[in-house]
């Protein structure tokens, strides 16, 4: 296959299942074996969408997976920074304990921590759900700060400090600028995994905070494909917003976003 | 003091890992292990891993849940590997650049799997949109004419959600091996006289396994562990591990907990023994 077909097969199979939902959201009377609707009908995606349940969890979505990227970020660089620009002993095992969580299941973890929250009375609390979502969090934004720390020249920072910058100026002039791309990666990454995180959400959120995957959940065992459908999409479009923001970023290896199965 | 600000910069985020990491996997096992002292119990047994693994009916369960893992694991890892080693082989000598290619292997990637899982549901369910096609093609004449590929006992649809899903994964793994000079190798190959199955064994292969292989097991253990998927297009029966481990956890009964735990444990053990053994078989790849 030459390259083109590979790549609009790609893009194929990503547009065809929004299309999917489109369809199945706004179509009225749409039964099995019509091919296309009878009519279409924009009240029960407007319905969902004034919905307070809905609102309410794509509020605690928004406010969950915001929260937990501004933490990643604000603890994953300093690690990264370290674990990239100096070498010393220990550092191999401290990637390894960064790469643990990407590979041991979230049900594990979220089951060893259940009743550990529960004692702490972090269970059912906003700030409960953001901690236990940084465990798959953090160490994808380490590891991709982490890379384009690895291609980073201090010689800029120290320019700056010898120029007189003090070390908040050079933070925020020097580095951030810098780094910008990664940074915007990072959290974008870090917003889509928590965005996406039902089980955990599950086990810590117990039943007091509900987010849009457990909506999905819910309604993919009542079966109604239209609900599933304008689910699907409320769901996603936030996800493809921010996406397309860092698009241009993303197939860059400078940036050096970490992939993730 | 510069020692001190290497540890300052690492601690909030190794605290977290350790801190939550580490204590969900220190409390699962004391608890998988009947300790449970805010109900007063505070004796250790290994009563939940006996039932599990022997027990009469949780045994069978358990050995079937494994096994189902197993399959649909291997099954859609080896699926998407192979997919992907076709598609670079088929593109690698004549491509110089892959911007496209990893631009909209990143956007999949963006999709969550729960989606992903309703996505595919809707189309190949018995009154989905295959089926319409096929109804509307005079190829069946009723929904269940048309075979059961979501929620069906083999996990087809699991493996196919998984399929669709890692293959941009692994795309993207193996382009970034590619990029460096994956061409330029080739071209030397191609004006040496090799033939074009040399040049993908000889050339093609050493330059995409170390990124193919260990991606198809991170693929491995992400897919052996995940619960979204298998939850959304799966049955009651076959199920995977990671949703038996879940219903016994969510179950009011206490013992049925510690069984969840153990379960979740033995789980991410089996995970754990296939990375280190990757591990320690790239080391030994690697020494001279």
């Amino acid at each position: 296959m030459s390259y083109r077909i590979i790549v609009w097969v790609l893009a194929l199979i990503l547009l065809v299942p929004i299309a999917i939902f489109l369809v199945y959201a706004f179509a009225q009377g749409w039964f099995f074996p019509a091919l296309w609707p009878e009519r279409w009908d924009s009240a029960l995606f407007l319905r969902q969408l004034a919905d307070p349940q809905l609102r309410r969890a794509f509020g605690q979505s928004l406010i969950i997976a915001t929260g937990v990227s501004m933490l990643a970020l604000m603890f994953g660089y300093p690690a990264a920074r370290v674990l990239e620009l100096q070498t010393f002993r220990g550092r191999g095992l401290i990637y390894g304990l960064f790469f643990l969580p990407t590979v041991v299941p979230s049900v594990a973890t979220g089951i060893g921590l259940n009743i550990v929250f529960l004692r702490l009375g972090l269970a059912g609390t906003l700030l409960g759900v953001m901690l236990v979502h940084l465990i798959p969090v953090l160490p994808y934004v380490v590891l991709t700060l982490g890379s384009s720390f690895a291609r980073y020249d201090r010689n800029y920072e120290h320019q700056a400090a010898v120029l007189g910058a003090s070390p908040w100026f050079v933070f925020w002039r020097v580095s951030v600028p810098m780094l910008l791309p990664s940074l915007v990666v990072a959290g974008v990454l870090a917003f889509l995994i928590s965005w996406s995180q039902y089980v955990l959400s599950l086990l810590i959120g117990g039943g007091k905070i509900i987010t849009l995957p457990m909506l999905l959940f819910s309604a993919a065992s009542g079966g109604n494909q239209s609900l599933i459908a304008s689910l699907s999409l409320i769901f996603i479009t936030p996800l493809l917003l921010l996406l397309g923001l860092v698009a241009r970023y993303l197939g860059s290896p400078a940036t050096g976003a970490t992939p993730r199965p | 003091m510069a020692k001190l600000r290497r540890w300052l910069g690492l601690a909030p985020a190794s605290i977290i890992i350790i801190g939550l990491f580490g204590g969900s996997l220190g409390y699962g096992i004391a608890q998988s292990l009947g300790w449970l002292p805010f109900l007063g119990q505070r004796q250790l047994s290994l009563a939940a891993y006996r039932n599990v693994l022997a027990g009469e009916q949780l045994g069978s369960q358990w050995w079937q849940a494994l096994l189902f893992s197993l399959w649909v694991s291997l099954a859609a890892t080896l699926g998407s590997a192979l997919i992907c080693l076709g598609l670079l082989s088929s593109i690698a000598e004549r491509q110089q650049q892959y911007r496209g290619l990893s631009t909209i292997s990143n956007l999949h990637l963006a999709i969550p799997h729960s989606v992903w899982a309703m996505a595919l549901l809707l189309v190949l369910s018995q009154s989905g949109i295959f089926a319409r096609l096929g109804f509307a093609l005079g190829w069946l004449d009723q929904p269940s004419d048309f075979p059961v590929l979501v929620r069906d006992r083999w996990g087809s649809g699991i493996i196919l959600a998984y399929i669709t899903k890692e293959v941009p994964f692994l795309l993207l793994l193996g382009l970034a091996s590619l990029h460096q000079q994956g061409r330029d190798y080739l071209l030397v190959a191609q004006s040496l006289g090799a033939n074009r199955w040399q040049r993908v064994r000889l050339v093609l292969w050493p330059l995409l396994a170390p990124s193919l292989i260990g991606g198809s097991l991170l693929v491995f253990s992400f897919i052996f562990g995940a619960y979204e998927v298998p939850a959304l297009v799966g049955v009651r029966y076959p199920e995977m591990l990671a949703t038996m481990a879940l219903e016994l956890f969510l179950n009011p009964d206490l013992q049925a907990r510690a069984e969840g735990m153990a379960v979740s444990l033995l789980m991410s053990l089996i995970i754990l023994a296939v990375i280190g053994l990757a591990w320690r078989w790239r080391r030994a790849e690697h020494q001279p």
